[in-house]
């Protein structure tokens, strides 16, 4: 399989500020990557440098098989890209700037154009002025969606679309994985990436600290198990990767290492199980466990 | 419930006009803040061209006989008239008050109406304002910080010019620095009542700019016709106001009225609109736009943006040609018949040679005005980037040169155009020697150019503090070329205009080398901002 984006070891300051420090991200062509990161993490950051408008202090990165620095022109005509926040020209309409949007990258398909207009519920009538933020961005992700273009790069784009539109959002970056187009997708809401993404990269503090599928991630991580059991359970503490045991009578709620829950089902059904619930860590766990790292670390550095 | 009813009464109690003003002091408190190098800075530059005044004067004009001699050549000269106004007096207040007094008000009017809809409309375009307005913040309010603001600014440049003046005589320095004030505040109150009709800031700036280039023109074309402030033309001029005035020379008080009553009327018209509208919208709706759009270039989108501010400078460049060239016939009429005006212009070169002059200094005048488009054309850019409209516009497949060349070719052919618009304007008004008119607005275009260039540098090194530094930069040149000859600076301070290079034609000779130099410098200073304008990070 091709990768549409490798980066590697890139690094970016702004002055004295380091947003990206040795950041990697790797895109196979034809998935939908989540990229996700708390707040000020280096995700804008990096899709900047991605599409040319920052250049990169150290580091390799190929989009599409170039450089977007030197080559930002010809990356640009196979790429289509939605900001977080979309500021409008006030006296153009949104249908002029959708049609500019697409000519721009070098074609629109009309008939998309419509579809998605329609799909969006979208007036493209309206003057950039009039517009709320979530009918900015969707002028934006229509100009986006109906471009004729290999990779789609949004970041947060839905911030401000309520839930009937993101549920539109989601049917549409589905049906463009389907037509083999490669989606990188910057996004804090986190079902939103469970469902639709083939692999995440979560970045803290510009550098990537995990990357992988969701099931790779979820077998790092810990599973809740809750058990009614026929006796009292024996051995559970001793186990190797259990967390948080709660004992009351024949109850037992637990955490487990994923790669541990073997034994831990061998010890429990010892005892005899009346009921099991087992839960596999949800992608907000595994992003909160990094946050809350996050969050560890920088106490850990205040202290002297 | 009785206390609900007790809460909402207590509330009614309250008079209305308070409730509508609730939270003025903190909005001043806050414009006062941000606008605390702006302010320093308009005031100092401005009290510094006013007090720099009577010791140049004094330096050029030292004796009465002299003096006198000044008086004379103006009550002759209509063209020195038209860029200063006519003299009233021939005590060094009195000069000071001719030569700087025009000025110093449109100075103060400029820095007003930015104060004004920079704390009104911009920022309800911005949409800051509505999370102000959900503050305990009356509906006025805004409007009176604003207006308080410019005050303030007004009248802490009053104090200064007064204080620094009265050396010349303590009445005389009182009415100059109220009619600069005053000025102030009359375009002040103007851009409040603009900056409720029209939905954008930029447009309510510009409207307010071009009241105050009517004003100018209005007051240059009744100059020039009579000698003592008299013609309607310049009763018609705020401008003309502040020079009726007479500072240091029998003051009339009661002009200082008539500016009072202008600017609290069009205080109470903003007052009344601003009550009237919601927030963030005008009395001028929007219209809904085309479903779809056949823009389809970098370019293309460009022209859309500046079309209308480059119609709008077109229209103010040909009626100035046009005024202009209407005053050109009568400028070396004799007033009067007197024998020694007669000398003194045939000391000057005879009455072709004063008409040449004349035709000189307007289009020099319009040149230096072009100026000033051709930096707000270029800083499109800056606008656009910082704005972050830029940004999904660059990554489309639109490389940064062709992304800035658009506006550039605008901004620089703009230039060219509105100096030839200008140029025809004269020509027909004056409806003779067409070929030399035109060339005196053209040879203007390279210093234009000198000028853009620099801000198109400024955009590529240094796109955050560009705005400020290419202004500043245009403002400079302006006032170099406005009161620079009467400051008597040292030539090479003088020579740093690019201005101060060209030929003065009609009249004088004809010399192309300034103007290719120029032209190189133009085109270097262009070539290197965008070299670095695709070398660096966009702003974001």
């Amino acid at each position: 399989m091709t990768k549409a984006i490798t980066v590697s070891g890139l690094h970016k300051s702004f002055g004295r500020t380091r947003a990206l420090e040795g950041l990697d991200l790797d895109v196979e062509s034809g998935e939908v990557h989540g990229f996700l990161g708390p707040n000020g993490s280096g995700k804008s950051t990096t899709i900047r440098v991605l599409l040319g408008l920052l250049r990169a202090d150290s580091g390799a990165v190929q989009v599409l098989g170039r450089d977007p620095w030197t080559d930002a022109v010809e990356i640009h005509r196979r790429i289509a890209y939605v900001p977080g926040d979309v500021t409008l020209w006030r006296n153009l309409s949104g249908g002029e700037v959708i049609d500019l949007y697409g000519r721009l990258r070098g074609g629109l398909d009309a008939r998309r154009r419509a579809e998605l207009i329609d799909r969006f519920e979208l007036d493209p009538t309206k003057k950039g002025r009039t517009y709320s933020k979530g009918n900015r961005q969707k002028v934006a992700l229509v100009a986006a969606f109906a471009s004729d273009v290999d990779l789609l790069i949004l970041d947060e784009p839905t911030s401000g679309l309520d839930p009937l539109m993101e549920e539109v959002f989601q049917s549409c970056v589905a049906e463009e994985r389907d037509r083999g187009r490669t989606v990188l997708l910057s996004s804090h809401i986190l079902s939103e990436v469970e469902e639709l993404c083939d692999r995440v990269s979560i970045i803290r503090k510009g550098r990537t600290v995990e990357s992988g599928s969701l099931a790779d991630l979820r077998h790092l991580t810990r599973t809740s198990v809750s058990a009614e059991l026929a006796g009292p359970p024996d051995g559970l503490a001793a186990l190797p990767g259990v967390h948080d045991l709660e004992v009351r009578g024949n109850r037992v709620r637990l955490q487990v290492d994923t790669d541990r829950l073997d034994a831990v089902l061998r010890s429990l059904t010892d005892s005899g199980v009346r009921s099991l619930t087992s839960t596999p860590p949800t992608l907000e766990e595994l992003f909160l466990r990094h946050y809350q790292k996050d969050a560890t670390a920088s106490a850990g550095a205040v202290a002297p | 419930m009785s206390s609900t009813s007790s809460a909402f009464s207590a509330f009614a109690v309250r008079p209305a006009a308070a409730r509508q003003l609730a939270g003025t002091g903190t909005l001043l408190r806050l414009a006062l803040r941000r606008d605390r190098l702006l302010i320093p800075v308009w005031i100092a530059v401005n009290a510094l061209m006013v007090l720099s005044m009577p010791g140049t004067l004094d330096s050029l004009y030292g004796t009465p006989a002299e003096r006198a001699d000044l008086v004379r050549q103006m009550e002759t000269n209509s063209s020195l008239r038209a860029m200063t106004g006519p003299v009233f007096g021939d005590s060094l207040g009195a000069l000071t008050a001719w030569r700087a007094g025009v000025y110093a008000a449109a100075l103060a009017a400029v820095m007003s109406l930015l104060i004004v809809v920079r704390h009104t409309r911009d920022e309800e375009e911005s949409g800051r304002q509505e999370l102000v307005a959900s503050g305990t913040v009356g509906r006025r309010a805004p409007l009176t910080a604003a207006l308080l603001t410019a005050a303030v600014a007004d009248a802490a440049l009053a104090l200064l010019l007064a204080a620094g003046l009265s050396g010349q005589g303590a009445t005389g320095a009182v009415a100059f620095a109220l009619g600069v004030a005053g000025t102030g505040m009359l375009f002040a109150t103007a851009a409040a009542v603009l900056a409720q009709l029209t939905e954008s800031a930029r447009l309510a700036r510009g409207l307010t700019a071009g009241l105050l280039g009517a004003a100018f023109v209005l007051r240059a074309a009744g100059d020039s016709a009579t000698a003592d402030g008299s013609s309607p033309l310049t009763w018609l001029s705020p401008l003309g106001w502040q020079e009726n005035l007479r500072p240091f020379a029998a003051e009339r008080w009661w002009v200082l009225l008539l500016i009072a009553g202008a600017a609290l009327l069009q205080g109470a018209v903003a007052y009344e609109l601003t009550g009237r509208r919601d927030l963030g919208m005008s009395f001028l709706p929007t219209r809904p736009g085309p479903a779809t759009g056949r823009l389809g270039t970098a370019g293309a989108l460009a022209w859309r943006l500046q079309r209308g501010g480059l119609l709008g400078w077109s229209i103010g460049f040909l009626l100035a040609g046009l005024v202009y060239g209407g005053m050109t016939e009568g400028a070396a009429d004799l007033v009067g018949d007197n024998e020694q005006a007669r000398r003194i212009i045939e000391r000057m070169g005879g009455q072709a040679q004063l008409t040449d002059a004349f035709v000189a200094s307007m289009t020099g005048m319009l040149g230096l005005v072009a100026a000033l488009y051709v930096v707000g054309a270029v800083l499109r850019l800056t606008g656009e980037e910082t704005s972050g409209r830029a940004e999904p516009v660059l990554a489309c497949a639109v490389g940064r040169l062709r992304w800035a060349a658009g506006h550039l070719v605008i901004a620089f052919g703009g230039a060219v155009w509105i100096l030839l618009l200008a140029g025809a304007g004269y020509a027909l008004a004056y409806g003779k020697d067409p070929g030399g008119v035109l060339g005196a607005c053209l040879v203007q275009v390279p210093a234009v150019w000198v000028i853009g260039g620099a801000a198109v540098l400024l955009h590529g090194l240094l796109p955050r503090a560009a705005v400020a530094a290419a202004w500043g930069a245009a403002g400079a040149v302006l006032l170099l070329g406005w009161v620079g000859p009467a400051l008597d600076l040292p030539r090479s301070v003088l020579d740093l205009s690019p201005f101060g290079h060209l030929p003065k034609v009609p009249g004088a000779e004809m010399s192309w080398g300034p103007l290719v130099v120029l032209c190189l410098i133009a085109a270097v200073l262009v070539a290197a901002g965008l070299a670095a304008l695709r070398r660096r990070d966009m702003t974001t």
